[in-house]
């Protein structure tokens, strides 16, 4: 689905990640993990292209990541659902409309049974008339996990989801994610918590790419 | 092209909202595109005031013309007639008469007073005569004069007639200039007011452009939203424009340039293609510049 070849990515001149190659096969769930500042976040937006690679290639659905045309970024992008640590809403609309963002920018219809559905599976029914602000952060989380799986996206790049969260709050948020994991989709985790990762053990084989001097390593065996 | 433009001003409430209300930005450039419009409706009824003056000139000077006969006292009255007798056979002059005494005592008066003693100076004889068509052929007439009537000489009014053209003319793209500039005032203010609001809500831009929007899609709101304050503003401007035209004072028979400001006819149409045109502007000044900025980021 989303394969790196050689790629580095450079910034203000230093060498942020070097001689990276990956491939997140379909139905992967892999951890990326590494301390602060080591690309963890560089790495998850070369995947959806915000960032294009100064050396090596990114393929994002069998395409080069450089050969894609602005409308081209759009439409892949609705193949890929980015959870961020602040979850990026539009705080001026209420969650459920924030929800259905995605449908709505590609003027797709909202089918008001399916949005009841998916606000149950986040936990988030009584609240969809809240507007962002209001929420708690772990329901801002859960809320953004909804609007990043709404498109039924093939993969789900998930930036630090559990930062802001208590532990309890962190293991309901990566249910969800190994819920739909287990539906088919690609997960990306990037995470320095490595409670997290262990506790993801008992759930679901998951790889764990580490970033250590510029370079990503697959750490140990899967988990 | 069209079907472009119609898609992006097609409404669409759930796009609109996306973008959050902008609270004094929306008021001041519908304000803005007001004023705008209400100095362009004078601009533009300047440059039509001045167009019909100088078509008034144009005409009233062209289809008359003088001849002016200075001979000795004993041969005037028959240089008179000759010039006269030369004229009806002249193709193209309608009319010719010899001015009364009284009429050249009145023409005289405004430099010399009432009381002119027309009969001890040696006043020239005017003769004026009115074209009919095409006009008649003035260097033919000037040479028949010349053989026929040595002291005849023939004043077309080209001397007045052409300053009096030029500087209406000038007047009359003076005004639309000045309704250009005005126009492209309101485009460069749109431009401006449509960057800040682009730039307050670039996280807004960034989430549509992360979860798959496409650059039509961001740039709609914006021009949408531009394009219908610049309408809704220009119109007002207009609107007020208009009434205080109409509520100016006509001058009655003796109406002046300034009195005479105004549209008539089909240029009272003319003065509402300014509110179109505001919003064409705003449409092409916030597209450019929501493009921009959405190329700025991937």
């Amino acid at each position: 689905m989303i394969a790196f070849d050689n790629v580095a990515y450079s910034y203000g001149g230093g060498e942020l990640l070097s001689d990276v190659s990956l491939s997140l096969a379909p139905g992967s769930f892999h951890f990326l993990t590494g301390p602060s500042g080591s690309g963890k976040s560089t790495l998850l937006k070369l995947c959806y292209a915000e960032l294009l690679p100064t050396a090596g290639q990114i393929s994002i659905f069998d395409r080069d990541a450089r050969g894609l045309s602005r409308d081209d970024v759009a439409r892949v992008r609705r193949r890929i659902g980015v959870v961020h640590q602040d979850c990026q809403f539009l705080d001026h609309l209420p969650v459920a409309t924030n929800v259905t963002l995605p449908l709505a920018v590609t003027r797709r219809e909202t089918s008001a049974e399916d949005l009841k559905d998916l606000l149950a599976w986040v936990g988030l029914s009584h609240l969809a008339g809240a507007m962002p602000p209001e929420l708690s952060g772990g329901e801002r989380q859960r809320a953004a996990v909804a609007r990043a799986v709404i498109m039924s996206p093939d993969v789900l790049l998930a930036d630090e989801p559990t930062g802001n969260l208590d532990w309890e709050m962190s293991v309901r948020l990566l249910t969800l994610l190994v819920e739909l994991n287990r539906m088919g989709k690609t997960i990306v985790i990037a995470t320095h918590d490595m409670n997290l990762i262990r506790t993801a053990k008992s759930q679901v084989a998951a790889r764990v790419l580490r970033i250590k001097d510029r370079r990503v390593q697959l750490a140990g065996a899967d988990l | 092209m069209i079907r472009s433009i119609l898609a992006d001003m097609t409404p669409d409430p759930a796009a609109d909202r996306v973008v959050p209300p902008t609270g004094h930005t929306a008021w001041l450039t519908q304000f803005t595109a007001g004023v705008m419009a209400f100095l362009a409706v004078f601009a533009l009824a300047l440059s039509m005031a001045a167009g019909r003056l100088a078509d008034r000139w144009e005409d009233a000077l062209a289809r008359t013309a003088t001849i002016r006969i200075s001979a000795p006292e004993d041969q005037m009255q028959v240089q008179t007639e000759a010039v006269l007798a030369l004229l009806t056979t002249t193709p193209g002059i309608a009319e010719a008469r010899a001015l009364t005494d009284d009429e050249q005592r009145a023409l005289l008066a405004p430099w010399f007073g009432p009381d002119l003693p027309l009969d001890e100076l040696p006043i020239p004889r005017l003769i004026e005569l009115t074209e009919e068509g095409e006009g008649y052929d003035s260097e033919g007439l000037r040479q028949r004069l010349a053989a026929e009537a040595p002291g005849a000489i023939l004043d077309d009014h080209d001397r007045w007639r052409r300053p009096l053209a030029i500087a209406a003319g000038r007047l009359q793209a003076l005004g639309l200039g000045a309704v250009v500039l005005i126009l492209a005032a309101t485009g460069a203010v749109i431009s401006l007011a449509a960057k800040a609001s682009l730039a307050s809500n670039d996280q807004v831009i960034r989430v549509l452009r992360q979860i798959g929007a496409r650059d039509t899609y961001i740039a709609r709101a914006f021009v949408r939203r531009f394009t219908l304050r610049a309408l809704s503003g220009a119109a007002a401007g207009t609107l007020a424009g208009l009434v205080v035209l109409w509520l100016m004072p006509s001058g009655g028979d003796a109406a002046g340039f300034l009195t005479g400001l105004g549209f008539e006819g089909f240029g009272w149409l003319w003065a509402w293609t300014l509110p179109l045109l505001s919003a064409a502007i705003a449409f092409a000044a916030t597209r450019a510049t929501a493009f921009a900025k959405l190329g700025t980021m991937r």
